[in-house]
């Protein structure tokens, strides 16, 4: 029990970019181990997702044909029972939000540990230390567990895999039990269209939850307007109807690009870091000189929004 | 319909703060009610107030001292609580997922809900993994990262996940089920003083897991938290230093340079 199975992500027909970066984390920990790297691709066009997914390192590919798009009952009951004809040491799966959503269950139904959003991975062959972060990013924590368990990765943590493989493909026949489906999926929808799109923006004013109240959303107008920048904020404003969804930078919300982003009373969660980290000037405004957000802010104020929103305000007006 | 809330009181941590060992030290420690768990309890208290639900029940895990916090959820409006605590408990670092899972799942089996709601993750130890598991072990249907819930007395409930990047899945799912709820998906109210007034009154039921007919065994951490650190920066940050007038200054020299203001 040395190898390790790791299970791509896709949605309406593309991979996420996270199925190429569990495949390096997956390496990593199977060179450890010194067994194979196993990938699971499951539902969708998977014979395509497999010529793509068969990078350097990989040693087979599991294609389970099965839908087009992801259900948790089907990845749950494929994913078991390539555990049980596999018997690899980890299960590694994307701390997605679908991953999530069947993760849990695969870890409790074999009755394995469950270690989620693993940003850091080591193992001597036995014992397995996961790094993982607490209280929004605050501290960083190692944690150990010996023996089998189920792993899932943060986005964006490992680089993605390159180069072409010689792994073996095969269809894995699963034996889904369609009785016990219970959910259905029945389609998509994009949120968040409107009267801006803040993706193409050059300058981002981006408020958080520092601003404390709606009305204090005005000094914030104030600025943009001042200095002819596009509004947009982290998910607690647009949570409490302050602004509208297409506002929100983050996973959940817009990937943005900026010249310049200021992020003024964000604190940086990795959710939020998500959507703006390919900004290419960063500036912070907070009070809390440790904020995660000052690990990737080019230039930081620590001091009081309320101080030194109003003096820009005035610099350029 | 009964549906019951997974609440936990989370740990706060002041801007600056020690670890001591594995923990962060006490001083620098405040408590609230998780955020995600708030949204949960909005949501039941509507579904109750709309005539769907008749009864709010819940639980949470932890020791005396979050009472306070349990009042909160029922000063909203759930109609009693019930906390699980063991003195087992008090040695343990880390309850894990399996952990809660076991704890939790007797009192699923206890209370025979319909609907269990639950935040998508605690805000301090961020496993989102918890309400998935429970499903899985009791047997019940589920969903995870849910921001929006239909229900019309049938026993199927429509939502929506949200999913990465604007995109939301639609879905259907039977009952009984565990959602998993995501913030935003209401708008969390204010405990009433009335409200205050009446979770003195209502009934919280303190469990052991003796009284669950839970091991002590099965709640046995697999996971070991062995260390805690203050992440390492790899920022090369230039901090501005001095008055707001200086510091908005610097700000407005950026911007002017960039070209991106006027
Ligand atoms: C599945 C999932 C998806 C998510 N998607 C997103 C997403 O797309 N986008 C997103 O943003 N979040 C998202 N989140 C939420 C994310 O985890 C954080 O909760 C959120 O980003 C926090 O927002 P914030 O930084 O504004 O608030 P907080 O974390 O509360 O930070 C507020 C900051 O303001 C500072 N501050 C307070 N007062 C002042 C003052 N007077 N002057 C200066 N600074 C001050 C504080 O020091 C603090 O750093 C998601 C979470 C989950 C679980």
């Amino acid at each position: 029990m040395t190898d390790v199975l790791a299970v791509a992500d896709h949605r309406r027909g593309d991979l996420r970019d996270v199925s190429y970066e569990i495949i390096t984390a997956g390496r990593e920990l199977a060179d450890e181990t010194g067994g194979d790297l196993h990938v699971a691709v499951i539902s969708g066009t998977v014979d395509d997702f497999a010529d793509k997914l068969n990078r350097d390192g990989v040693d087979a590919i599991h294609t389970v044909s099965h839908g087009e798009e992801f259900n948790h009952d089907v990845y749950t009951q494929t994913i078991t029972q390539l555990y049980d004809e596999l018997a690899p040491q980890y299960v590694l799966t994307p701390n997605s939000v679908n991953g999530l959503d069947y993760a849990p269950a695969v870890a409790n139904q074999l009755d394995l540990p469950i270690v989620t959003d693993t940003v850091g991975l080591e193992t001597d062959g036995d014992t397995l230390v996961a790094t993982r972060e607490m209280y929004g990013g605050k501290v960083e924590t190692t944690n150990e567990l010996e023996g089998d368990a189920v792993v899932t990765i943060r986005g964006a943590e490992w680089p993605a895999a390159e180069g072409t493989g010689d792994a073996a493909v095969e269809a894995f026949d699963a034996d889904i039990d369609e009785d016990t489906i219970g959910s259905t999926v029945n389609g998509f929808e994009e949120v968040g269209g409107g009267d801006v799109d803040i993706s193409e923006a050059e300058l981002l004013v981006s408020i958080g939850r520092g601003i404390e109240e709606e009305e204090n959303l005005d000094l914030i107008r104030d600025l943009a307007d001042a200095l002819g920048a596009t509004l947009s904020s982290s998910r607690p404003i647009v949570d409490n109807g302050w602004l509208p969804k297409n506002r929100q930078v983050g996973q959940s919300g817009k990937v943005v690009t900026p010249d310049v982003y200021i992020a003024i009373g964000i604190s940086g969660a990795v959710q939020h870091v998500a959507g703006m980290k390919g900004s290419d000037t960063i500036v912070a405004i907070n009070t809390d000189p440790n904020a995660p957000i000052m690990d990737i802010a080019d230039y930081a104020i620590h001091d009081d929004l309320f101080d030194v929103v109003p003096a820009l305000v005035e610099e350029f007006e | 319909m009964k549906i019951l809330v997974t609440v936990k009181e989370v740990a706060t941590v002041e801007d600056e703060f020690e670890i001591d060992g594995t923990e962060i030290a006490d001083q620098y420690l405040g408590a609230d009610l998780n955020e995600w768990d708030d949204y949960a309890v909005e949501e039941a208290v509507q579904l109750q107030e709309a005539g769907i639900a008749d009864e709010v029940v819940t639980v949470t895990i932890g020791p005396e001292d979050c009472e306070q916090t349990i009042r909160q959820a029922l000063a909203k409006g759930a109609d009693r609580a019930v906390r699980v605590w063991d003195d087992s408990f008090a040695d343990v670092d880390l309850l894990d997922v399996n952990a809660k899972t076991e704890i939790l799942s007797a009192v699923v089996e206890a209370e025979d809900p319909d609907l269990v709601l639950t935040g998508v993750q605690a805000g301090d130890d961020s496993f989102a993994a918890t309400g998935v598991s429970v499903a899985e072990n009791v047997g019940f249907q589920w969903g995870a990262v849910v921001n929006h819930l239909d229900h019309d007395l049938g026993d199927v409930v429509s939502v929506r996940r949200e999913l990465e990047g604007g995109v939301e899945e639609l879905s259907e799912i039977e009952l009984p089920a565990v959602l998993t709820i995501q913030t935003g998906i209401n708008e969390p109210r204010y405990a009433s003083l009335r409200g205050i007034r009446q979770a003195q009154r209502k009934e919280l039921d303190v469990q052991t897991l003796a009284d669950l007919g839970v091991d002590e065994s099965a709640i046995e951490s697999e996971l070991d938290l062995t260390d805690m650190y203050e992440p390492e920066s790899e920022s090369d940050v230039t901090v501005w230093e001095g008055s707001a007038d200086d510091t908005a200054a610097e700000l407005g020299e950026l911007l002017r340079d960039k070209g991106v203001a006027q």
